[in-house]
């Protein structure tokens, strides 16, 4: 009997263990209200399966010992295989768990939609009126990360700053490999895909200094593929600023050519001058002079050429869109 | 001269065998001198006749069931062996340290693992578990294409070599399981390893279809007269059900690597970042085929739980016709929530919360499965057997994998989960859980039937503790990782805290791996006592279904007569009542013949895919053409079936008769 007790003291203190320092996990106590959100659900999702899964495992354990052959004195009903009350009770349990958790997930899913714009900067604080989010451009590179920071004409490789309280809104793409850009601090994590544009609204609201990486394999330089996201009260950002402004190289065309080779594990690096729109043709794919973009292909082109190109529009921005859909 | 050698070994040199990796030359080294022995001893014991004639060109279900079993079992080394690998690699490679493993080759291991276990492995078990049953089950005397069956088995086998050699002449892919493009794609992986995945699966592929054809087949034409659909055992349900979503799944499998080749060999652009082409389509199909799949998996084995529940409970299945209606709505379900595995790619709410809200909606019916099973042990008379065992292991352990999998389905807490350690700890919580558990039980349930002793149930008790207990070691950290924001495939770390979570989970898998060795010590054990453990009724469990009431091993041709069925329970039903075996009125059997023509294509088919991983066009033309002179030549063999006399058919039933008087 003591050896009985001893375990399950050890059972429930080894699972209480576990609960308590996975509350404490970057996923489940992160510093950005969008993560903040997706962990709540997590929590609530987990308590509703909860209500099924404790019962089942419980009952298992339970008629496993007590109709255990050596057990004369339980019932042996061995034609009993038909009930429709409980069969009703079986379909109907689990089914009014999925109802409520489908519930959830459609609210949830669409408040919590990466391309929506964010109302909110934590529970009860609303975005003040007039502030408009940062932007910030992303691109996935082999193997590293290149932030673009339109508003103040800078961009930097493997780091990333952001003001405390301000939305950002993350425009994502890639150059060749497939990749997820995730800071879990921040919020969940979306793939960064070369020719195409994927969109993110987060808010931190803790400074720190945060992991972000690529969550997406992709290929040899994968393993570095690692940055710092640094949450800054607003007067700190304006001088990471002025720092990226004064310390910065310039990234022409012809920079950033020789930036888009394959490297690993690349030192942080600042530009104070970005060459015109070369986020965008990046993500339209021709950054070298005198390639197509993308965009204008389906503009000139037959409707084969855009048809082609189709498939693009259905995961970019309004905009790319837009344009497929004047072609046609 | 230079020509001449290319156009004969394409790009392969001497270079390609990977001198310069210690690991992969051992382990060559081990294989060749095991090869060798193995080869030596079937030769000093004149065994290769034997093999050659009643296994290798056999067509019977239940030799080809058995070479199925015994290539996963194979194939579970290999894909264990990469596990250990990896687990042991990440284990080490932390801050200073780098590991063991060159990243180059660490890529390539947990490619190789996936792939392994999920075509060479898992599938391998579970069509040689419906090719042993099945026939048995619906009281057929074989499947209703015997030779494609045996060519099925080829195939595989043949797709499984195929892997095997690009551990040692060349490379594997570096791409993970699913080798999504555009890393994929030729302008990012040049080398051969992508190749050798397209041509293995491609090759096995065609083996899987023709298997799932001929199941469909036969469980809808040969079932016993009076088994009508509703008085089918459980396990054929699952079994058709999987084969119906086999036929339906594989032909997308198959094109999408058609159009992955295109792309690699004649530089199309379905799947590169230009041109129009578009990586997304990619991962949309392959997981079309893909979440098929794991039902394709799962559903036979819950097939297996039933019977084994229903059995050991000594009780009918409680709620058949829902088990069957709840088997029906999974098939159908499956093919209705794809997306769910890449709720992260960018598209909008609406559409994330439909798969998702799909793929909750599986957990219903699932749901009803497993209190079906609770309630056919309620008011039971429950033997706890080893099988009995791995069915309680389940039950519990595939719930925590379905509730980790619901959760992963509400698209916004995927966003936080998603290529986490989280979602790699969940797919194995139920592969684990269901498929490995559920193989095991259905191996050591169905041992006498196919050998005519049980298994001997210490060492059996011993696997199942240590897989039971090495897969939550192995695995809840994991899950605990994933929260921690750790992500998947990643050969080193820096944070110095995630460590011990690593070290405990290599321990789970060393217990893993000592469940595997208990394992094979029980296979010997048993054989060696092979007298003590003899079951000479054929009906060693107190069994339900028509694969007890023949012999054990049945007679080549099952059934001396087909059974005619009256309940659903049919063997239950016919002991119940008095059922006495015949005694004469044997008629001769019409049975169908050995042939070699299926070893031949797939070999031609293994030779014509190697030379195209190489680009040996020469070889692969002439391999190929091979390949099509060998297929058209086998529909002129005319010579295909056999009678058993009915003198043979009478010495066998009696011999039979007197051993159950």
């Amino acid at each position: 009997m003591s050896i009985s007790k001893a375990l399950r003291t050890i059972f429930v203190s080894t699972i209480g263990m576990a609960l308590l320092s996975a509350c404490d996990t970057v996923v489940m106590s992160p510093s950005g209200d969008i993560a903040a959100q997706q962990a709540q659900l997590i929590v609530w999702a987990t308590i509703l399966m909860l209500i099924v899964v404790i019962p089942v495992i419980v009952l298992t354990l339970l008629f496993a010992w007590r109709y255990r052959a050596s057990n004369k004195d339980a019932t042996y009903s061995p034609d009993w295989d038909h009930s429709t009350n409980l069969e009703l009770v079986i379909w109907a349990a689990p089914l009014a768990i999925i109802i409520a958790l489908g519930a959830l997930t459609w609210v949830s899913t669409h408040q919590l939609d990466p391309y929506r714009p964010l109302d909110r900067i934590d529970e009860g604080r609303p975005v003040p009126e007039g502030v408009e989010p940062l932007i910030v451009e992303v691109v996935a590179m082999d193997w590293k990360w290149l932030f673009f920071y339109p508003e103040y004409g800078i961009a930097a490789v493997n780091q990333l700053a952001a003001p405390v309280d301000r939305p950002i809104k993350f425009k994502i793409t890639a150059t060749t490999m497939m990749n997820s850009f995730y800071i879990p601090a921040l919020a969940g994590q979306i793939y960064a895909m070369g020719g195409m544009e994927t969109q993110l609204h987060a808010v931190i609201n803790e400074a720190g200094s945060y992991d972000g990486f690529s969550a997406n394999y992709s290929g040899a330089g994968f393993n570095g593929m690692r940055f710092k996201f640094l949450g800054m009260p607003e007067i700190e950002f304006d001088e990471w600023v002025n720092k990226v402004k004064t310390d910065g190289d310039i990234l022409s065309r012809s920079v950033y050519t020789e930036l888009a080779e394959p490297s690993e594990y690349n030192p942080v690096q600042y530009y104070r001058e970005v060459a015109p729109e070369l986020y965008d043709t990046i993500l339209n794919r021709c950054v070298e002079p005198g390639t197509l973009c993308m965009k204008d292909m389906m503009k000139h082109h037959g409707s084969h050429k855009s048809d082609a190109a189709a498939p693009n529009s259905a995961n970019s921005t309004a905009k790319t869109h837009d344009e497929g859909h004047h072609a046609h | 001269m230079s020509d001449l050698s290319t156009l004969i070994f394409g790009r392969l040199s001497l270079d390609s065998i990977p001198f310069h990796d210690p690991i992969l030359i051992a382990t060559f080294v081990v294989a060749a001198l095991g090869g060798i022995a193995l080869f030596g001893a079937l030769t000093y014991y004149k065994v290769w006749g034997y093999l050659w004639n009643e296994w290798f060109t056999s067509i019977d279900h239940k030799r080809i069931g058995v070479m199925y079993m015994i290539l996963g079992l194979i194939m579970l080394l290999r894909g264990f062996a990469d596990a250990i690998m990896m687990r042991i690699h990440q284990a080490m490679a932390f801050g200073e340290a780098t590991g063991y493993l060159p990243p180059d080759h660490y890529d390539q291991i947990f490619t190789a693992h996936g792939v392994i276990m999920i075509f060479f492995v898992a599938m391998p078990f579970v069509v040689g578990l419906m090719n042993y049953i099945v026939p048995l089950q619906i009281g057929a005397r074989d499947v209703a294409f015997p030779f494609l069956n045996n060519l099925s088995f080829w195939m595989t086998s043949a797709g499984a070599a195929l892997i095997m050699v690009s551990l040692f002449i060349g490379e594997f892919a570096k791409s993970g399981w699913l080798a999504y493009p555009p890393l994929t794609g030729i302008l990012q992986s040049p080398g051969v390893g992508v190749d050798y995945y397209i041509w293995s699966l491609q090759i096995a592929g065609v083996g899987t279809l023709l298997s799932g054809i001929n199941f469909v087949v036969t469980i809808v034409k040969m079932r016993a007269p009076g088994m009508n659909m509703m008085k089918m055992p459980i396990f054929t349900w699952t079994a058709l059900c999987t084969n119906i979503l086999i036929v339906a799944a594989f032909p997308v499998l198959t094109a999408v690597m058609t159009l992955l080749s295109l792309d690699r060999y004649l530089d199309m652009n379905f799947f590169t970042n230009d041109l129009g082409g578009n990586a997304m389509m990619y991962v949309n199909l392959i997981w079309i085929w893909g979440h098929p799949e794991v039902y394709i998996l799962i559903l036979p084995i819950f097939g297996v739980f039933s019977e084994i529940v229903s059995t050991y409970s000594g009780k009918r299945l409680f709620g058949y016709s829902s088990m069957v209606y709840a088997t029906l709505v999974i098939t159908i379900l499956s093919y209705l929530v794809w997306l769910h595995h890449f709720f992260t790619m960018g598209s909008g709410a609406t559409v994330n919360s439909f798969f998702g809200i799909t793929t909750m909606i599986i957990s219903i019916p699932t749901g009803a499965k497993i209190f079906n099973w609770l309630f056919t042990m309620y008011r039971g008379r429950i033997q706890f057997e080893v099988p009995m065992l791995w069915t309680i292991g389940f039950m519990i352990t595939f719930v925590i994998g379905g509730m980790t999998g619901v959760l992963l389905a509400v698209p916004p807490a995927d966003f936080v989960l998603h290529n986490s350690l989280f979602l790699i700890a969940h797919f194995h919580n139920v592969i684990i859980g269901g498929v490995v558990f559920g193989t095991f039980a259905a191996i050591t349930f169905w041992y006498p039937k196919v050998t005519g002793y049980k298994l001997e149930p210490f060492w059996g008790k011993v696997s199942f503790w240590c897989w039971f207990i090495g897969f939550y070691l192995a695995f809840m950290p994991l899950y605990m990782l994933g929260f921690m924001g750790v992500t998947r495939r990643m050969s080193h770390f820096d944070d110095p805290s995630l460590q011990i979570w690593f070290q405990i989970a290599l321990g789970g898998a060393v217990l893993i791996g000592m469940g595997i060795i208990a394992f094979l010590v029980q296979l010997y054990v048993s054989y060696k006592r092979r007298d003590s453990l003899r079951d000479e009724t054929g009906d060693p469990w107190g069994g339900r279904t028509l694969e007890w009431s023949t012999s054990s091993p049945p007679p080549k041709y099952n059934f001396a007569f087909t059974p005619r069925v009256y309940d659903l329970d049919a063997w239950w039903h016919m002991k119940s009542n008095g059922f006495k075996h015949a005694t004469d009125g044997f008629m001769p059997i019409h049975m169908p013949k050995n042939t070699a023509a299926g070893m031949v294509i797939s070999g031609l088919s293994a030779a014509f895919g190697f030379a195209m991983v190489w680009h040996m066009w020469l070889i692969g033309g002439l391999t190929f053409a091979a390949l099509m002179i060998a297929i058209i030549a086998h529909t002129f063999n005319y010579k295909r079936d056999y009678y058993i006399p009915a003198e043979e058919v009478e010495q066998v039933e009696s011999k039979r008769t007197e051993v159950l008087a």
